[in-house]
């Protein structure tokens, strides 16, 4: 008897996880930190999260047709980069800025550099940090029920007192999906039980972040001060940063070691850049530059292989 | 203390409740037998009967062609109908005995082979596993008796039985331990009592507490042996894993298990090593798991050497669906994919799987998003995703920098992998090619 079986090397099964799921996934743990935003922020908000994700599925599409190549905005990493971008928009912004930022986004970081998995930075954080640096007012001005306000922590950093139960609910001014400290973290919970992010990295960066703030506080004579200590965890993008930003597969290391390495590193600069830099918030930047030692920090963690160095067992 | 096993590793579907209940049945073939001269690590061997000679179950057919290399005897009785080139189940075309079966399955004497054990000197014992041309039956086929002869017999203080049986879909060794777990214990204390400072371990994965029970039971009063339940977990039965989970002790690719005072052994192998020594019967048969999802039935066959795998197919009432879409010799992790059926049972095929559908063939690759599912999984410790890279890109410097040598092709990180890259394929290509300019 004939039959035309497929050939094929091993393994011959293959898990069901893939790419898009993966993806899904982690759109879906931001959809608490999105709804909250909307209900907090109001229309405008969503207006600004529409506008962001379709322009950087269109860039995408776009750029792989202009190109030739293959299209792999099904992947849903173009929709999740959007996505991102827009939670880290102040809420009343032009509609151009989120355009620009998302060809920022999509052209310049991801798909001129090959792509998905090819980027040397996070997409979404590299846009943030552009238009920051060329909008500086626009990105910085936050309005809160139609007051411009400043945020928590430029409050803080300003010697001004803070409200920490709101800032633990989100009922502040910031970038769309910042705010809500409850949201980001409940959805940070998600991804490590489902087992898409490791610990590691939210952990050893809001760790390490901690302990600096605290010897910081007792340093300069606070003494253990726990409102500082958590308006600095709970204000500005650590959250949103430490769950979805840094955590970011292309960009953040590969080995278990080098995850532990690149936390602490992102606490080191975020704490830096928030005490001593000239703005009050340092999240975007820290994680940015994190982003560029990445490979320096996996040549110097690379695992130690089964067996490596085993003596003979006589 | 948690359960002994390694870091890494996956959990598939394993599939065993198809076939773990079938108790093994007794397979003669109906057909001619073949017998590929090389179904095993090692030289070939040399055939001792010619065209048209009678031969009868059990006949020794092919002598070893060195050391490294093992005997072949016949699992049927009738006459040899040529010596000539045949397809084997790896697609290679290797010289092997055909025997026109006679359907009488006369056996040669097995008593004379028989020597009472206590009379057996330690040299006896393994020229009786010698003669009887018994390999290494998990799939490899490294020759029994090379592996009872380490460089230091002094060192050697663990004999493991390896019963994890950690490849999906496979019930054989699970059926061997059920049925007679007597040969398993009485050949173990034979290899065991081969040196002077050994113990028996018998590992089996915590997903067969029955079998576990049962070998318990008979080793209890036994002050050398022990039997381990070790974490159902893939691939736990992969011998440096085995050894590492059950003795704390490492070894890499460059190393032997005798490095770390280890022998291990399949289920059936050690099967065999009793059918040997105590019942004088060479090796001429093994257990053979059917399954899958195509088959009409599944079956744990006991089958003769050299029988045609189509026959067991069509012993099982054939495939449900026209055109199977995959069949593995083997596993679904380590297994070979067979493009035809016309191939013979060899010492080294455990099982036939049948898929009505090929998932692999409809996978396309997409860019590796660097998620570390692979470096988590990998129970070599080393960075699949790094690795395959260097090997796309002919880095052959830098594989070797990343212990690209110490991958045991476990096929995990393909597995995991969301991006379906075929991880394992490329790396194992790169393996062969380097281990193939050593040898130049």
């Amino acid at each position: 008897m004939d039959y035309t079986m497929k050939i094929s090397s091993s393994p011959h099964i293959r898990d069901k996880e893939t790419t898009t799921n993966i993806m899904g996934k982690v759109i879906v743990a931001l959809m608490p930190a999105t709804i909250f935003g909307v209900y907090n922020f109001g229309l405008n908000a969503l207006t600004t999260i529409l506008i962001t994700v379709i322009s950087c599925v269109i860039f995408e599409a776009g750029y792989q047709k202009l190109c030739g190549l293959k299209c792999t905005v099904k992947d849903l990493s173009a929709v999740l980069t959007g996505l991102l971008l827009a939670l880290n928009l102040p809420p009343e912004v032009p509609f151009w800025l989120p355009i620009l930022g998302s060809f920022f986004a999509i052209v310049v970081v991801k798909q001129l550099f090959g792509g998905l998995g090819q980027n040397f930075m996070n997409p979404a954080l590299g846009a943030r940090c552009f238009l920051l640096i060329s909008f500086a007012g626009r990105m910085t001005t936050f309005t809160y029920d139609a007051v411009t306000t400043a945020t928590p922590l430029a409050q803080l950093k300003a010697g001004e007192s803070v409200d920490i139960l709101s800032m633990a609910l989100g009922t502040i001014p910031g970038t769309i999906g910042e705010t809500s400290a409850i949201a980001l973290v409940a959805g940070g919970l998600f991804l490590i039980v489902r087992k898409i992010i490791d610990i590691r990295i939210p952990l050893s960066y809001i760790g390490s972040f901690a302990v600096f703030i605290v010897i910081y506080a007792l340093a300069t004579g606070r003494g253990f001060d726990t409102t500082f200590l958590l308006a600095h965890l709970f204000g500005g993008g650590l959250m949103l940063g430490a769950f979805f930003m840094a955590t970011d597969y292309v960009t953040s290391p590969i080995t278990p070691m080098g995850r532990v390495l690149f936390g602490v590193l992102l606490g080191l600069l975020t704490f830096l850049f928030r005490i001593f830099g000239g703005s009050a918030e340092g999240v975007s930047y820290a994680i940015i530059i994190g982003n560029l030692l990445v490979p320096l920090i996996e040549k110097i963690t690379v695992p130690k292989s089964f067996g490596k160095g085993a003596v003979k067992h006589e | 203390m948690g359960l002994l096993t390694f870091s890494g590793g996956i959990h598939p579907y394993d599939g065993k409740e198809l076939s773990k209940d079938k108790a093994i049945s007794v397979y003669l073939p109906k057909g001619e037998a073949v017998y590929p001269l090389s179904q095993h690590i090692g030289a070939p061997a040399v055939p001792i009967v010619k065209k048209g000679d009678k031969v009868l179950v059990g006949q020794k057919i092919a002598e070893a062609g060195g050391f490294v290399s093992a005997n072949i005897h016949s699992g049927v009785s009738g006459t040899v109908k040529a010596i000539e080139s045949r397809m084997t189940v790896s697609g290679n075309k290797v010289n092997a005995i055909v025997i026109e079966n006679d359907g009488l399955f006369e056996e040669i004497d097995f008593s004379q082979n028989i020597k009472p054990l206590e009379e057996m000197y330690r040299e006896d014992v393994k020229e009786a596993i010698k003669e009887a041309g018994i390999v290494g039956m998990g799939g490899a086929g490294f020759p029994t008796h090379v592996k009872l002869s380490p460089k230091n017999e002094d060192a050697i203080d663990t004999i493991i039985v390896n019963g994890a049986e950690c490849e999906p879909y496979l019930t054989s060794d699970y059926r061997r331990m059920m049925e007679v777990p007597e040969k398993i214990v009485t050949g173990l204390q034979i290899v065991v009592n081969l040196f002077d400072h050994a113990k028996g371990i018998i590992a089996v994965e915590d997903n067969k507490p029955d079998a576990i029970k049962k070998l318990r039971e008979l080793t209890k009063d036994m002050e050398n042996i022990t039997v381990n339940a070790v974490k159902t977990k893939y691939p736990q039965g992969a011998e440096r894993q085995l050894i590492y989970a059950n003795t704390g002790r490492q070894i890499n690719s460059s190393m032997l298990p005798a490095d770390a005072g280890c022998i291990v052994h399949n289920i059936d192998t050690i099967v065999a090593i009793y059918n040997a020594i105590i019942e004088g019967r060479p090796l001429y048969e093994r257990i053979v798991t059917v399954t899958g999802d195509a088959v009409n039935d599944t079956a744990n066959f006991n089958v003769r050497l050299g029988t045609n795998a189509q026959e067991l197919i069509d012993a099982v009432g054939g495939f449900n669906i026209e055109d199977p879409g995959k069949i593995i010799s083997g596993g679904p992790m380590m297994g070979k994919a067979m493009f035809t059926l016309d191939v013979p049972i060899v010492k080294g095929s455990s099982a036939l799987l049948c898929f009505r559908e090929d998932i692999v063939s409809a996978i396309e690759p997409s860019n590796c998003i660097r998620c570390g599912r692979c470096v988590e999984v990998c129970p070599g410790r080393v960075m699949p995703n790094q690795l395959a890279t260097m090997a796309e890109h002919g880095d052959i410097e830098g594989f070797l920098k990343y212990d690209g040598m110490e991958c045991c092709e476990c096929g995990c990180c393909s597995f995991v992998c969301p991006a379906k890259r075929h991880l394992t394929q490329i790396i194992a290509g790169t393996r062969k090619q380097i281990l193939a300019n050593k040898k130049k």
